[in-house]
């Protein structure tokens, strides 16, 4: 079967998550990850946008998470405040979904600059938006992003979320609530961390190899004594995707 | 006492150069009528404010409008970067205040609320607290721990587009609630656009739809369609072709300068704004009605 490491990505994704779960949905691909394992093996997924949408049932693809869609039909809508404070805050959020352009050895993420410093960068990216307290307040986060050296520095250029900063211990010393990023999803394989915080690879999905991971990591990746290899897409899950939620090819379409 | 004026009119009274701007709105509702005028009567020096500057300050920063933006995602929401205000950004001829959207809501809050400041737990990610000085730190006096503070956000002008007010500019909105609240009351000064203008009698028929009182209210105009190529719920539809299209021509300044020229300069207003681009039935939506409530008869 041919699907993109987009597709690849996404399907993996999704099936982290658990039925019942309160998800924290993010914009892009995160997006089309939660809307997928809602209509697969999560039908009770709570979806949760950070435009205050609670309870969503999208019946189009949105867009962004702003969309209309998500308001018809949907639990509960309240405003940003309340949502970051009475949802995210107070402990009312399983899980937190994140991208970045560059995720490090402990997790951290960076969604803000790349290069130079923070006044004049060599790139300057969107910037936080909601992930800097969805990675600190959920009870557990998944990273996706393409498994590529740049994008895996040993340590990133700016931190915009917290993983584990230094190491497990540093998390707990700062006062973060949940567990941190506890997998990160890449075209090769699957992250987590270790007792120490530092990510290391546990999956790999079928046909890729240790080395590609290694290759294509900007630290001294570890490799886990068992790693397993990842269950194959079906078809299934590509038609949901592809003909229900992304049928003209927005997300899927990019980075495959 | 009715307040209705033009959006023209309310933008020359109460919108001065310098001016803190906020136009509200979470991806809904977002004022675009509103930025077009001030691009139309040649506002300068503004700050401008929202989580998500979205396309209205990038349109808005390519007309010249802006000496700063703040903000906490500087996206273009679902497609990618937001070009004009990267470019002015990188290029050194544009500041910027940022936080997290948790920060820059907390902002708007206390300053809606009157309070001196607003704290927030710590979330680990010190890089921006280090970069913005505006982020500080105080020990909670209770647990004796350090909690994190950022300083109201009191915007000199709020714009909030509703689905209805009434000439004094009480207001009903309904799906996404973003910040509108709090940008009203954080404000000085509140201009009030409206798809339609009502009767009071239909705002007192459902008052918990009321998130603006009237008596904040400045300047209420009624607007048609401002909110496009955002959306109004219920109304017409977000224009996500025109999002991504948008990605496109903000990559070059040329196109840009045309964009504006096309359908900002070359247009009266909303209502010509409008009839011009024909999205009439592209952007339609099936009604779909909530259950009446019984507020009772005392």
């Amino acid at each position: 079967m041919n699907y993109s490491s987009t597709e690849l990505m996404i399907v993996n994704a999704a099936r982290m998550l658990k039925d019942g779960d309160v998800v924290f949905v993010g914009v892009g691909q995160p997006n089309l990850a939660c809307n997928l394992a809602k209509r697969t093996h999560a039908p009770n997924l709570v979806m949760i946008y950070e435009a205050g949408v609670i309870g969503a049932e999208p019946a189009r693809l949105p867009l962004s998470i702003g969309d209309p869609t998500l308001v018809s039909g949907s639990l509960s809508v309240v405003g940003m405040y309340e949502i970051f404070s009475n949802y995210l805050q107070r402990g009312n959020v399983d899980v937190g979904f994140l991208g970045g352009a560059q995720i490090d050895k402990f997790g951290n993420i960076n969604a803000t600059i790349i290069g130079g410093d923070y006044i004049h960068p060599k790139v300057r990216l969107p910037g936080s938006g909601g992930a800097q307290e969805i990675a600190a307040w959920a009870n557990r986060c998944y990273v996706m992003t393409p498994h590529q050296k740049r994008r895996f520095p040993e340590k990133c250029d700016f931190t915009t979320s917290a993983g584990f900063l230094d190491g497990k211990d540093s998390r707990e010393k700062a006062g973060l609530r949940g567990k941190g990023p506890v997998a990160v999803v890449t075209d090769i394989g699957v992250l987590e961390p270790d007792e120490t915080g530092e990510l290391v690879l546990t999956k790999l999905h079928p046909g890729k190899s240790a080395e590609d991971a290694i290759n294509n990591t900007g630290w001294g990746l570890k490799i886990a004594a068992d790693v397993k290899i990842t269950d194959p897409v079906t078809e299934n899950e590509l038609r949901i995707l592809r003909e229900e939620l992304d049928p003209t090819g927005i997300y899927l379409k990019g980075g495959g | 006492m009715s307040k209705l004026i033009s959006l023209s009119d309310a933008i020359d009274k109460y919108v001065h150069d310098g001016d803190l701007v906020y136009a509200a709105g979470f991806t809904h509702l977002i004022p675009y009528a509103a930025g077009h005028e001030m691009i139309r009567q040649r506002k300068r020096d503004l700050i401008l404010a929202r989580a998500t500057p979205d396309l209205i300050y990038d349109q808005m920063v390519a007309a010249g409008c802006a000496r700063k933006v703040i903000f906490s995602y500087m996206g273009n929401p679902g497609v990618g970067s937001l070009r004009v205000v990267r470019t002015e950004i990188e290029a050194g001829r544009l500041e910027w205040d940022e936080y997290s959207h948790f920060g820059m809501i907390s902002r708007l809050q206390a300053g809606a609320a009157g309070l001196p400041f607003m704290p927030m737990n710590q979330t680990g990610a010190t890089d921006l607290e280090h970069a913005n000085p505006q982020i500080k730190r105080v020990t909670d006096p209770y647990s004796g721990k350090e909690v994190v503070v950022v300083p109201p956000l009191n915007p000199d002008v709020a714009i909030v587009h509703v689905q209805r007010a009434d000439a004094e500019g009480n207001s009903h909105i309904w799906g996404i609630i973003g910040e509108q609240k709090e940008a009203a009351f954080a404000a000085r000064r509140v201009i009030i656009t409206a798809e339609e203008i009502v009767d009071q009698a239909v705002i007192r028929s459902d008052p918990n739809r009321t998130i603006i009182p009237g008596f904040i209210v400045d300047a209420v105009c009624h607007v048609p369609y401002c909110a496009h190529p955002s959306y109004t719920q219920g109304y017409y539809d977000r224009d996500n072709t025109f999002y991504l299209e948008w990605d496109k021509v903000s990559s070059d300044p040329i196109a840009v300068n045309k964009w504006l020229e096309d359908w900002v300069f070359g247009v009266k207003d909303r209502n010509e704004y409008w009839n011009k681009l024909g999205a009439q039935e592209r952007l339609k939506v099936l009604p779909l009605m909530s259950e009446a409530v019984n507020y009772g008869k005392y």
